[in-house]
C-alpha cells in the first residue's frame, strides 16, 4: 500500500486508538481542522471529542496535563504542533517528563508521546524550522525518534504509543508528503535498531531524517564514480543503535554524520564523539559532521538551502574523505 | 449592559445606554460598548455612538483614519497577490478586518512610544509608520527588507518608529513589552508601550506571568488583546470561559476594559482615555477589543472549521465598511471621495511593491551578518564554515 508520510503517521494513531481506549489524542488544531497537514483528518469523527480534543494555545499546561494524564493511567499521544513550540513547554518535558521515573522507580510509568512536525521548509525562518532532537537527547528518560520515511514513521510512531516511555516523536514536515510502500498487516518498528537504508563500501553515512533521502542521493551520484556509500538511518536518537554503526565502519573505516541543525552541539557531534571514544579502532580518519551552518535560519529562500546540507555538499564532503 | 468601575471620576464620562453596577472588588471590568459576543449590532445602538462619536472626532481625522485603514487593507490584499506568485515564502497573516484597532491606537502614539506585535502585524507596523517598501521587500525575502531578508512576514520590526519587532511565538512579544516598558519607566519618561496579541495568545504562561509583573512593578504598558474570535482554528468560545478577556485584568490587580474593535471611533476614544492614565503612572491596562479575522489564519487556509455564513454575516461589521456609512451618513461625504482615497491608497501600495520587487536577493555572505555585536574574525572559532 503506497500511502504518504502524513498518512502513514495518522493511521498509526487510528489504529492504535482502535486497540485501546485510554490512548487519546490532544493539542492545537487536530480537531474539526484536522491538524496543518491534515495528520489527524477524520479522527474527531472516528473517536469523537472526548478522545480528540483541542488544547488552547497553552503548551506548558497540555503537555504537563499530558504526563499527569499518563501518570494516572492513560497513555496520550499529544500533538506539539511544530518543535519550535516544545520551548514554551520545555521544564516539564527536560525535568518532569524525563526525569521523574528515575526519581520515583519503576512502578511510576509515563506512557506519552509527543509528536511535533520540525525542521525546514521553505523559508520558515528561525521561528518555525528548528531540528531540535539533541536538546531532548541531552536530557536522559526521553526516548526520541526521528523517521525518515513513511514506513519507519508508521511502525516506530506504533512502538511509542506502546512503550511505557515518554517519547519526542519528531516528524520533518517536508517528508510528510513522500510516499511510501506500507504494509497492509499489523507491524511495529522497535526503538533502537537502526536501518542501513543503502549497503555499501567505502563510508559510512549515518543520516537523520529529511537528510536520509539527500544522502541517498548523494550515493546515487558517488556511484557513478565508483564509489560505495553506505547509508545508515538510525531511526531513534535515543536509545541509539551503536552496534549497527561499529558493523558499518568495522566494514568501511570511515564514517560521516548527517544532520539538518547547526552543526555546534548537535547530533553529529555527539555521534562522532561516541564513535572516537567506542570504536576509534575501526576508523582511518576522523569523522566528519555535515551539518547547517550556525545561524538561525534565514527566510530567503536561497539563504535557507545555502544554510542547509543538500546532496551536493554531501558529496563533496565523502569525495573529500577517500 | 453593566459597567464596573474604580475610579469614579471615569463615570461621568460613560456613554448613557450603559449601566453603573457597584462593584464590590476594588477593581473591575468595564465594557465600554453594548458588543454581544458574536452578534451583529443593530442599527439603535450604532446611532447612539454615533451621537458620542461625533463630538469627538472630526472629519479630518476620520477620513485620516479611512486612508490608513484602506492602505493596510491594500498591503494585505498585494501580499496576497505576492504569495500567489509565489514571491513570498512561509505563512502569510492578513490582518483583515481589524484594521481599526491599529490605526486608533497608533494614532495615538507619540515620538518614544513603543509597540510589539505578533504573527499578524501587517497592520501594526503600517499604522505606526513603517516603510512599506521595505515590508514588501522583507516579504519577498531581498536584501533591502526590514530583516535584510532573514525574517519574512512575521518578524518586521523598526526601531526607529518605536515597532519593537513581531513574533513567531504565540504570546512571545508580551513580557518583551513589559521589558521596554520597564526601561521606560526606569528612564522616567511618561512613555509607554502597547503591547498587540490575540485572544489565542492570552491563554500563554506569557501572558498572566507579563501582567503580573508588570502591575508589580506598575510598569507603562498596555496590553491590547485583539480577540478576534479565532486562533486558528480554535474558537474563542472554547478557548476560555469567560466572556471577556479583559475580565482577567482583576486576577492581577489591574483595569480591564472590553471596547468595540471594528469601531475605529470607539478605539480611538477609549484607547485615548486609556492611554493617558497609563502615561500618568497608574500602571498597566488590559485593553481587549473585539473584532473579527475576515480572512483565513493564513493564505491557503481551507477554513473547514468555520461556515461560509458566518464570514459573510461578519463581513458587514467591517471597520471599513462601517467608517465609510459613517462618513457618508453622519459626515456627509460623499461615497465617490472615499473611493478616490482608497484608490489613492492602493495605486501608493503598489507602487512600493513594484519598487521592492525589483530589489537585490542577499548573497551567501550575509548570512553570517550580524549574529553577534562583535566581530569575532581575530579568533579561532571559526563557526560559520559552509564546506
Ligand atoms: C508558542 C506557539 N504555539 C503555537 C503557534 C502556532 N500558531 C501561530 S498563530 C496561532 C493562533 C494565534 O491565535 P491568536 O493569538 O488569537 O492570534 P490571531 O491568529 O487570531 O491573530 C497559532 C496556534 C505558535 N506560532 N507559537
Ligand atoms: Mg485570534
Amino acid at each position: 500500500m503506497l500511502v504518504t508520510f502524513a498518512q502513514a503517521v495518522g493511521d498509526a494513531m487510528k489504529e492504535e486508538m482502535r486497540r485501546d481506549d485510554r490512548i487519546l489524542v490532544f493539542g492545537e488544531d487536530i480537531a474539526e481542522f484536522g491538524n496543518i497537514f491534515g495528520i489527524t483528518r477524520g479522527m474527531l469523527e472516528e473517536f469523537g471529542p472526548k478522545r480528540v480534543r483541542n488544547t488552547p494555545i497553552s503548551e506548558m499546561a497540555f503537555i504537563g496535563a499530558a504526563m499527569g494524564a499518563a501518570e494516572t493511567g492513560l497513555r496520550p499521544c499529544v500533538e506539539l504542533m511544530y518543535a519550535d513550540f516544545s520551548l514554551v513547554a520545555f521544564a516539564e518535558i527536560y525535568h518532569c517528563i524525563a526525569k521523574w521515573r528515575y526519581m520515583h522507580g519503576p512502578e511510576y510509568k509515563l506512557p506519552l508521546v509527543i509528536r511535533s512536525a520540525m525542521g525546514s521548509s521553505f523559508g520558515a525562518t528561525g521561528e518555525h524550522s528548528n531540528c531540535l532532537e539533541s536538546l531532548y537527547m541531552h536530557s536522559p528518560g526521553l526516548l526520541v525518534a526521528s523517521p525518515s520515511n513513511a514506513y519507519d514513521a508508521k511502525g516506530l510512531l506504533k512502538e511509542a504509543i506502546r512503550n511505557d516511555n515518554p517519547v519526542m516523536f519528531f516528524e520533518h514536515k517536508q517528508l510528510y508528503k513522500t510516499k511510501g510502500e506500507v504494509p497492509e498487516e499489523e507491524y511495529t518498528i522497535p526503538f533502537g535498531v537502526a536501518d542501513i537504508k543503502r549497503e555499501g563500501s567505502d563510508v559510512t553515512v549515518i543520516a537523520i531524517g529529511l537528510m536520509v533521502g539527500r544522502a541517498l542521493e548523494a550515493a546515487e551520484a558517488l556511484a557513478k564514480e565508483g564509489v560505495s556509500v553506505e547509508v545508515l538511518d538510525p531511526r531513534t536518537l535515543v536509545p541509539f543503535d551503536k552496534e549497527a554503526v561499529r558493523r558499518s565502519v568495522s566494514k568501511t573505516h570511515r564514517a560521516m554524520v548527517v544532520e539538518e541543525s547547526n552543526k555546534t552541539s548537535g547530533v553529529g557531534a555527539e555521534i562522532a564523539a561516541m564513535m572516537q571514544e567506542e570504536m576509534y579502532d575501526e576508523l582511518d580518519g576522523p569523522v566528519v559532521r555535515v551539518a547547517a551552518l550556525d545561524v538561525p535560519l534565514p527566510y530567503n529562500i536561497e539563504l535557507e538551502k545555502y544554510a542547509i546540507p543538500d546532496a551536493e555538499q554531501i558529496a563533496a564532503a565523502i569525495r573529500k574523505m577517500l | 449592559m453593566f459597567v464596573l468601575c474604580k475610579h469614579s471620576k471615569k463615570l461621568k464620562d460613560l456613554p448613557g445606554n450603559l449601566k453603573i453596577k457597584q462593584n464590590s472588588l476594588s477593581i473591575g471590568i468595564i465594557v465600554a460598548s453594548d458588543y454581544q459576543h458574536q452578534k451583529v449590532f443593530d442599527k439603535t445602538i450604532i446611532r447612539k455612538r454615533v451621537e458620542i462619536k461625533m463630538t469627538l472626532l472630526s472629519k479630518e481625522q476620520l477620513i485620516n483614519f479611512y486612508r490608513k485603514m484602506n492602505r493596510i487593507r491594500a498591503f494585505e490584499n498585494e501580499a496576497i497577490e505576492l504569495a500567489k506568485m509565489n514571491l513570498t515564502r512561509a505563512a502569510i497573516h492578513t490582518y483583515n478586518g481589524q484594521e481599526a484597532i491599529a490605526v486608533g491606537v497608533c494614532a495615538h502614539l507619540k515620538e518614544g512610544d513603543y509597540i510589539t506585535s505578533t504573527h499578524r502585524g501587517h497592520g501594526h507596523c503600517i499604522a505606526k509608520g513603517a516603510d512599506l517598501e521595505r515590508m514588501f521587500a522583507e516579504l519577498m525575502g531581498r536584501k533591502t527588507g526590514y530583516c535584510k531578508g532573514k525574517g519574512g512576514s512575521m518578524h518586521i520590526a523598526d526601531l526607529s518608529i518605536g515597532m519593537l519587532g513581531a513574533n513567531g511565538i504565540v504570546g512571545g512579544g508580551i513580557p518583551i513589552a513589559t521589558g521596554a516598558a520597564f526601561a521606560l519607566k526606569y528612564k522616567q519618561t511618561d512613555n509607554v508601550v502597547v503591547c498587540f496579541f490575540g485572544d489565542g495568545a492570552s491563554n500563554q504562561g506569557s501572558f498572566h506571568e507579563a501582567l503580573n509583573l508588570a502591575s508589580v512593578k506598575k510598569l507603562p504598558v498596555i496590553f491590547l488583546c485583539e480577540n478576534n474570535n479565532w486562533a486558528i482554528s480554535m474558537n474563542i468560545g472554547k478557548s476560555v470561559n469567560i466572556e471577556n478577556i479583559s475580565e482577567r485584568a482583576a486576577a492581577y490587580g489591574i483595569k480591564g476594559l472590553t471596547v468595540d474593535g471594528n469601531d475605529i471611533a470607539q478605539v480611538y476614544r477609549e484607547f485615548g482615555n486609556c492611554l493617558e492614565e497609563v502615561r500618568q503612572g497608574t500602571g498597566p491596562v488590559l485593553l481587549e477589543m473585539k473584532t473579527y479575522r475576515l480572512s483565513g489564519h493564513y493564505f491557503g487556509d481551507n477554513e473547514n472549521y468555520r461556515s461560509k455564513e458566518e464570514v459573510i454575516s461578519r463581513r458587514q461589521e467591517c471597520p471599513i465598511t462601517r467608517l465609510e456609512n459613517l462618513l457618508i451618513q453622519e459626515y456627509g461625504v460623499l461615497p465617490d471621495e472615499l473611493k478616490a482615497i482608497a484608490s489613492e491608497e492602493k495605486a501608493m501600495v503598489l507602487e512600493a511593491s513594484n519598487k521592492a520587487k525589483l530589489a537585490p536577493e542577499p548573497q551567501a555572505e550575509d548570512l553570517w551578518n550580524d549574529l553577534f555585536a562583535q566581530d569575532f574574525e581575530n579568533i579561532t572559532w571559526q563557526p560559520f564554515v559552509k564546506s
